[in-house]
């Protein structure tokens, strides 16, 4: 099981999270984009598990919302990698929304008012979170953005109002705001694209892309982790940019630099 | 079932009930999962076993050849042999007349006259006795009526009439249907109608959607709301024991939704049409003369798991084996002519590589 004395992997090390520093709270958009040749989800599991296990924070709360799989998709994933999404469920740490099944028929307007109703539940689950004794980040993650978009029809600006929304009430409650989007929908598109604003937005950007060479049994993808820093009173951190390589196993992910293996 | 009762250790296994008796058509995949057959024994192997239950898969079309029809009459002919409730639109006026042209599994009148000869010629006894270990699992003729999980279709004999009387069959025109609802609503009823247990799968359906965004149909125009549909469908398929199968011709959208469709399919397959007479092509390839077409595998389906699929090779020539039978099969290089020059690139690959002909072999 995780623990706090575990070693950092390549990954949590270009995100700046260990438990020392608080497990990088604080108001912060963190972007995962991924292509049709490699997929992104993996980094999303990863994170549910390190903001799940952690001992110093028994309190923190997980709000999932999904438009791509089923909760039992990720329970069985994460089962495999020693975190029992079930019983995080029933313990309230774990809060899932199903919005696989949700249609807006009555076009933009209904869109609006169901979005709103969406985030309403989220306002409440971690204002109700925060006032916890012990309490000290809470976690948004949404996979993905892009179904979110086919959801509302297209509509890319309530897309950002609502990330707007998630990031407004990430800095007032110290959340962390995890979004998952695909970069090969937007690379055809010629106007500022909504995925530009989101990587304004974002204070981490990770890129899962395959390799120049193709797909590979030993390597399944490269990481490009772009950290802008954190701004804390004294100053700001310059930002950073790491690349490495991943290969993703059933309960854990390999993260090494080109050509080594851990 | 063990899904209400409180767990006591984090690790603790969800044992799954086996069923005592196999479902004729499925069979249980890694991670949970139950597959079925898509007709076609070679496509099965390469998909690690056949479809999944609960996945969309996609299929891109060449508007050059019609090489998708020979997968979805596979499709849905494995289906209406399994007796599995079959589900087909598409943009013809009568789309029940497709069904005709469904091909007939392999008659086993070969098989069992081999059979014969085994017992009258003893003198061939041995030989016999090792091409038991060269027959594939599927070959084995059906002894004891015995239901393969796929069939090995004749594409030059129709499916008979037995195999389609009495048998759950939707089918729906997409130039009927005025709006998508209409269209999900049917598939939606369709679905429901498939029994559902916690426990034991005992039947699956499937759906089969030709040319979705043909220009026939009266929404080929309006990308959100197809993209909409397909998301409502790949929900509803998720939720439900079924396949959904569908064609589209990805030059008729826009680049970015058809980045969207692609992420959107669980498994997605494109079909290409080998050119005539290409004599580049001929060097390169070996058996280019019977090439129907190729067939690329651009993602498989990763359900209840993260690992990706990487497969040893993406791309797969179709051919007619005896004429009658869909196959595919990994490209082999020519021997190279020593005196020739630059060949194509080997190592293509579908993501930066912007190199035409990316056959990877």
């Amino acid at each position: 099981m995780m623990s706090s004395n575990s070693a950092n992997n390549l990954l949590d090390e270009a995100l700046g999270f260990n438990d020392e520093c608080g497990g990088g709270g604080g108001g912060l958009l963190l972007l995962i984009e991924d292509r049709v040749e490699t997929s992104g989800a993996f980094i999303l599991h990863h994170l549910i598990k390190r903001r799940l296990s952690s001992p110093n924070r028994p309190n923190d709360v997980v709000v999932f919302l999904s438009f791509a799989h089923p909760f039992s998709h990720y329970d069985r994933i994460l089962r495999k990698m020693g975190c029992n999404l079930g019983v995080q469920k029933e313990n309230k740490r774990f809060v899932y929304y199903d919005m696989l099944n949700l249609n807006y028929p009555d076009g933009e307007k209904g869109a609006e008012d169901l979005l709103l109703s969406v985030y309403g539940k989220i306002q409440k689950t971690v204002e109700l979170c925060s006032s916890r004794e012990g309490y000290k980040n809470s976690t948004i993650m949404i996979d993905d953005i892009s179904l979110m978009e086919v959801a509302l029809c297209g509509s890319s600006n309530l897309v950002l109002d609502f990330l707007h929304y998630c990031y407004s009430l990430a800095t007032q409650f110290d959340c962390l705001v995890i979004i998952l989007n695909h970069e090969d929908v937007y690379s055809t598109v010629d106007v500022p694209s909504p995925l530009l604003q989101m990587e304004y937005l974002a204070n981490i950007v990770i890129k899962a892309e395959p390799l120049a060479t193709g797909l590979a049994t030993d390597v399944h993808g490269q990481l490009t982790v772009l950290n802008k820093g954190i701004c804390q009173g004294s100053g700001c951190s310059k930002s950073k940019i790491r690349n490495f390589h991943f290969r993703v196993k059933e309960n854990c992910v390999e993260y090494f630099y080109p050509g080594s293996r851990t | 079932m063990a899904a209400n009762k409180p767990r006591t250790s984090s690790f603790s296994r969800n044992v799954a009930v086996a069923p005592t008796s196999q479902v004729p058509g499925l069979k249980h995949g890694p991670n949970g999962t139950v597959f079925l057959s898509s007709g076609i024994a070679d496509l099965d192997k390469i998909l690690g076993g056949g479809f999944c239950l609960g996945s969309l898969v996609i299929i891109m079309e060449d508007p050059e050849a019609p090489h998708h029809m020979l997968l979805l009459r596979n499709f849905m002919s494995q289906g209406l042999v399994h007796k599995q409730p079959l589900f087909y639109a598409s943009p013809a006026k009568e789309p029940r007349g497709f069904l005709g042209t469904l091909p007939n599994p392999v008659s086993s009148k070969d098989d069992k006259s081999r059979e014969r000869d085994t017992e009258q010629e003893k003198n061939l006894r041995i030989a016999w006795q090792y091409k038991k270990y060269f027959e594939d699992q599927n070959l084995d003729s059906q002894k004891d009526g015995k239901v393969e999980y796929c069939n090995d279709f004749d594409l030059r004999r129709p499916l008979d009439r037995h195999a389609l009387s009495g048998q759950c069959i939707d089918c729906v025109s997409l130039q009927d249907s005025p709006n998508l609802a209409t269209l999900y609503d049917r598939c939606s009823t369709f679905l429901a109608q498939i029994p559902r247990f916690d426990g034991n799968i005992t039947s699956a359906g499937r759906i089969s959607i030709q040319s979705f965004s043909a220009p026939q149909c009266h929404f080929s125009e309006k990308e959100w709301d197809m993209l909409s549909f397909i998301r409502s469908l790949k929900s509803l398929v998720r939720s439900s024991n079924a396949v959904a199968v569908m064609t589209f011709p990805p030059t008729l959208v826009s680049p970015t939704v058809l980045k969207r469709w692609q992420h959107l399919a669980d498994t997605l397959l494109s079909v290409r049409a080998v050119p005539d007479e290409d004599k580049d092509l001929a060097k390169l390839l070996t058996g280019y003369q019977d090439m129907l077409g190729l067939l690329n595998v651009h993602k498989v389906a990763r359900i209840n798991t993260q690992v990706p699929v990487i497969l040893e090779a993406t791309t797969y020539s179709m051919k007619l084996h005896k004429r009658r039978s869909l196959v595919l099969e990994c490209l082999n290089q020519a021997p190279v002519d020593g005196s020739s020059g630059t060949s194509y690139a080997t190592s293509g690959s579908c993501s930066v590589s912007s190199k035409t002909g990316a056959l990877d072999f």
